[in-house]
């Protein structure tokens, strides 16, 4: 940035933020370089901006002020949940505001006879299951960080989480959502009821990363806790058999609640830092949960059993009682801080591919990584064949995030390559935006570009992000033939 | 039989934007009925059929639009799988393109999920002729806007559907249906107390003093929560689901105009002086009744859903319930981002889009 640009963001910075202290709180208005470095990146803090102002609405209301007056001054918006995301989708946008919900963080009504909960956007994922925990229900989808994302960004992520093969993603748990749109008009998408007529919008504003509107209130189903359920591990000696064991589980008419996968680094990392009992010896072990009513369980648990030895599993292992059960998912769901505690940096990746290619596509990364001299480690929810290669990367060092972004991006077109797609929840945000042009021709993008125009013409909500433009895959297709590499030319890098 | 027609219909799309002549999309045209009035010139999509995929480790089925539904589901049966969303198909004709176009789903509905629930990709022609590919084969994708279940229920007024990739799920290894009698307050009842916990119900009918409850699982599972249940078993259960899912139920013979109510599942029942049947333990009331149809509207409004015209509606009333001035501001919009020219189905789902 030149020294005139800063002037001007400065300048540009203290007109914005006194229009807005005009129409919120004092303090709901954020513009002073140390209060905005909190929200400079999210979880994907490779990339760092400096947004021109934070908005903490409190209201709906509040919030309509704000969009309509960025949409009246063709200001970007940028929403913003928790910040946990993966794929840079909250990243601030320099001349734009982010809007942050997460002062909306009341549930504001709970149905138990319709099983629903009306919830405001900031509410945490988690906090929906803490509180209707004691009427014996639950929020299905679970996605590992639980315990920080809000429910306003997990919609427009469709996050997933560990059950999701049975119990399915965010897009099949909500039935309705109140959005601001960017002209800073209310609606309502979906109704209480199972279905609702006209287009499916709710579908199509789960997942849109914040492109089409601003999510201000959500309708979640609630699912009657499992009476019971059971967890087998299970160790094998080579990673191919424990792939094809994910298959043949499917293969013999079984859907378990969870069915997650571990390789040995994954393995290792995770024992040393919860000690959940994990198998250190095994190649990779297999976690399958069943649940449902006592006798059904019983009745899956053998099947599992019997379909684990014929794949050649060399040891299992069910939870005793509850107590283990949860230390076991414990492990699993403390992957990523263990990868965390053994390498300065790592990148995760997201790739869902067809089940049956997972043996392959696990060997060919272990190529790749000896290739690029970087560590993966794999954790997978691989009932869904969805990846989370990480790849472990010293920040510090000259190159080596250079270098772990064109493995990341070989392992991205892999999953292409195999039928699968790049993104199986994290969602596309800045990071695969390049990766869109190899996943989707010019048609394509035309057509989710007419999308966004239909709900955002001036482009002011999460521009730039999500969807790549035509001159962009120009670009990024040009500098892929010519110098086999990938780059972001439009972001800067620390 | 296997034939690929996606050549042809891509240019029959590019003649009627060149015309400016609107298609009327046709599957089996099983669902005639369904809906607004069919205008354009028929795109008759029988033919274009056939399995491009399926592999049951997978639980995913990828299959060209003309396919029918009888075919996909006797295939899926031979790997004991199955539909877990039940289209209703209303002739032997009805094609999976139908299906997703109406977006209607059956008895399993609120246990397994609907129709939109189950799509995972598609492949579409837009009002522009581009042959276009969304979603995929795989179970998580979330790579650029949901285009994929945006095209349920659209009644064909997006785009032209080539193919359609489908989650399936394993065939219940148990299935047993039980009779009680209960009044509406009692079914009603029966199900709030049953939908509490989980439980294998995948399936509930309650129409004329009976309750029907259909249980699917492992056997032990279906067996004790039979035991718990009670009331009569049914010999032939599947053949009763099936006559519910297709109308050929005795309630759906009764004349008049038929009102489908997708309401919360606890609603009690709205007074809409007719007959009803009620299904998805509460959250769908069909009602036979010649009242108004602003009064049967306002009643699933207030109690927080809608309600179809369903069958013999006549040309007056739309079929579908209305939308609000924003809502259906938007639904302009998006129509027009992917048929500028309007040649898909004109008002097949509201009139003017
Ligand atoms: C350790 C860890 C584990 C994770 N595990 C999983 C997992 O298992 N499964 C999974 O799916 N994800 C996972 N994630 C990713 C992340 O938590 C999810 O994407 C989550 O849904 C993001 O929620 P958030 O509130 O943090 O959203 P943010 O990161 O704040 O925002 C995400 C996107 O949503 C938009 N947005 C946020 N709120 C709104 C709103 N109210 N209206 C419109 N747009 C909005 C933002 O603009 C942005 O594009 C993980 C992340 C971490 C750090």
């Amino acid at each position: 940035m030149s020294v005139a640009e800063k002037i001007s963001i400065r300048e540009l910075r203290n007109r914005v933020a006194g229009d807005l202290r005009r129409k919120l709180a004092r303090e709901s208005v954020l513009a002073d370089e140390e209060s905005l470095r909190p929200y400079e990146c999210d979880g994907l803090s490779a990339y760092r901006r400096l947004p021109l102002a934070v908005t903490l609405p409190d209201t709906v209301e509040q919030v309509q002020d704000v969009v309509r007056y960025c949409h009246g001054n063709g200001i970007p918006i940028v929403a913003r949940g928790a910040g946990t995301g993966l794929s840079g989708g909250a990243l601030p946008i320099e001349e734009g505001v982010i809007l942050s919900l997460a002062k909306f963080n009341k549930i504001l009504d709970v149905d138990t006879g319709n099983r629903t909960a009306l919830v405001q956007p900031g509410v945490r994922n988690l906090a929906i299951s803490e509180a209707v925990s004691h009427l014996g229900l639950y929020y299905a989808p679970d996605p590992s960080s639980q315990i920080a994302c809000t429910i306003g960004g997990n919609v427009a992520e469709n996050a997933g989480g560990l059950h999701c093969l049975k119990y399915g993603l965010t897009v099949h748990n909500i039935l309705k959502l109140k959005i601001v749109t960017v002209d800073g008009e209310l609606v309502t998408i979906g109704l209480d009821s199972l279905d609702s007529p006209g287009y499916d919008f709710l579908a199509l504003m789960t997942g849109s990363e914040g492109l089409l509107g601003i999510i201000v209130e959500v309708t979640v189903r609630l699912l009657p806790k499992p009476e019971c359920a059971k967890v087998i591990m299970a160790s094998f000696d080579d990673v191919e058999k424990a792939g094809n064991a994910v298959s043949s589980i499917i293969a013999a008419g079984i859907l378990p609640g969870g069915l997650e996968m571990m390789d040995n680094p994954a393995i290792r990392a995770t024992e040393d830092f919860v000690h959940a009992g994990y198998d250190t010896d095994a190649a990779a072990i297999l976690l399958c949960e069943v649940d449902g009513t006592p006798e059904e369980v019983e009745d899956e648990i053998e099947r599992v059993r019997r379909v684990l030895e014929a794949s050649g599993c060399i040891k299992m292992q069910v939870a005793a009682d509850d107590d283990q059960r949860q230390l076991f998912w414990s492990g699993r769901k403390a992957a990523f801080p263990a990868v965390g505690r053994i390498s300065p940096d790592y990148y995760c990746i997201d790739g869902t591919i067809p089940r049956k290619a997972l043996g392959d596509v696990l060997n060919r990364i272990e190529d790749l990584s000896s290739e690029y001299g970087l560590r993966v480690v794999n954790v997978f929810h691989a009932g869904d064949g969805n990846l989370h290669p990480l790849i472990l990367y010293d920040g510090n060092i000259e190159g080596e995030l250079e270098r772990t972004e064109q493995l990341a991006g070989k392992i991205l077109e892999m999953c292409i390559e195999v039928g699968g797609t790049i993104t199986g929840e994290h969602g596309v945000g800045m990071e695969k935006i390049d990766h869109m042009c190899v996943q989707f021709n010019t048609a394509e993008l035309t057509q989710f570009h007419a999308v966004k125009e239909a709900f955002d013409p001036g482009r002011l909500l999460n521009p730039d992000k999500a969807v790549p433009t035509l001159h962009r895959c120009a670009e990024f297709g040009a500098m892929h033939v010519h110098k086999g590499q990938l780059k972001f030319p439009e972001i800067e890098r620390f | 039989m296997s034939v690929d027609r996606s050549r042809e219909l891509i240019d029959a799309v590019t003649a009627s934007i060149e015309s400016g002549k609107p298609l009327s999309i046709r599957g089996g045209n099983t669902k005639a009925f369904f809906g607004g009035p069919q205008t354009g010139e028929p795109l008759e999509m029988s033919g274009h059929s056939g399995m491009v995929s399926y592999e049951p480790t997978e639980l995913v089925i990828t299959a060209q639009s003309g396919t029918l539904v009888s075919e996909i589901e006797s295939t899926l049966k031979e790997q004991r799988q199955m539909l877990p969303f039940e289209p209703p198909c209303f002739g032997e004709r009805a094609t999976v393109g139908g299906a997703i176009g109406c977006g209607l789903s059956g008895p399993r509905r609120p246990y397994a999920g609907s129709v939109r629930d189950f799509v995972l990709g598609t492949r579409i022609v837009n009002g522009r002729g581009e042959d276009l590919r969304f979603g995929g084969q795989v179970m998580k994708n979330v790579a650029g806007y949901d285009v994929s279940r945006l095209m349920v229920g659209s009644m064909g007024t997006l785009g032209l559907l080539l193919e359609v990739s489908l989650k399936v799920l394993p065939a219940p290894r148990s299935e047993c249906t039980l009779m009680l009698e209960a009044d509406r307050d009692g079914a009603l009842e029966f199900q709030q107390r049953w939908s509490q916990r989980p439980s294998p119900i995948s399936g509930t009918c309650h129409s004329g003093g009976l309750l029907h409850v259909r249980l699917s699982g492992s056997e032990t599972g279906v067996a004790s929560a039979k035991s718990k249940i009670g009331g009569d078993t049914l010999d032939d259960g599947d053949a009763f689901w099936t006559r519910l899912r297709e109308h050929d139920h005795e309630f759906f013979k009764g004349a008049g105009r038929l009102w489908r109510l997708s309401i919360p599942q606890a609603s009690p029942d709205p007074d809409l002086h007719g007959d009803s049947l009620m299904e998805w333990n509460g959250a769908l009331r069909w009602v036979i009744s010649d009242s108004p149809a602003d009064r049967i509207r306002t009643a699933a409004a207030e109690a927080g859903g809608h309600a179809t015209l369903f069958r013999n509606g006549g040309a007056e009333t739309e079929a579908f319930h209305p939308l609000s001035g924003s809502l259906l501001k938007l639904h302009k919009k998006v129509k027009r981002a992917f048929d500028p020219k309007g040649i898909f189905n004109p008002g097949r789902m509201y009139r003017g889009l």
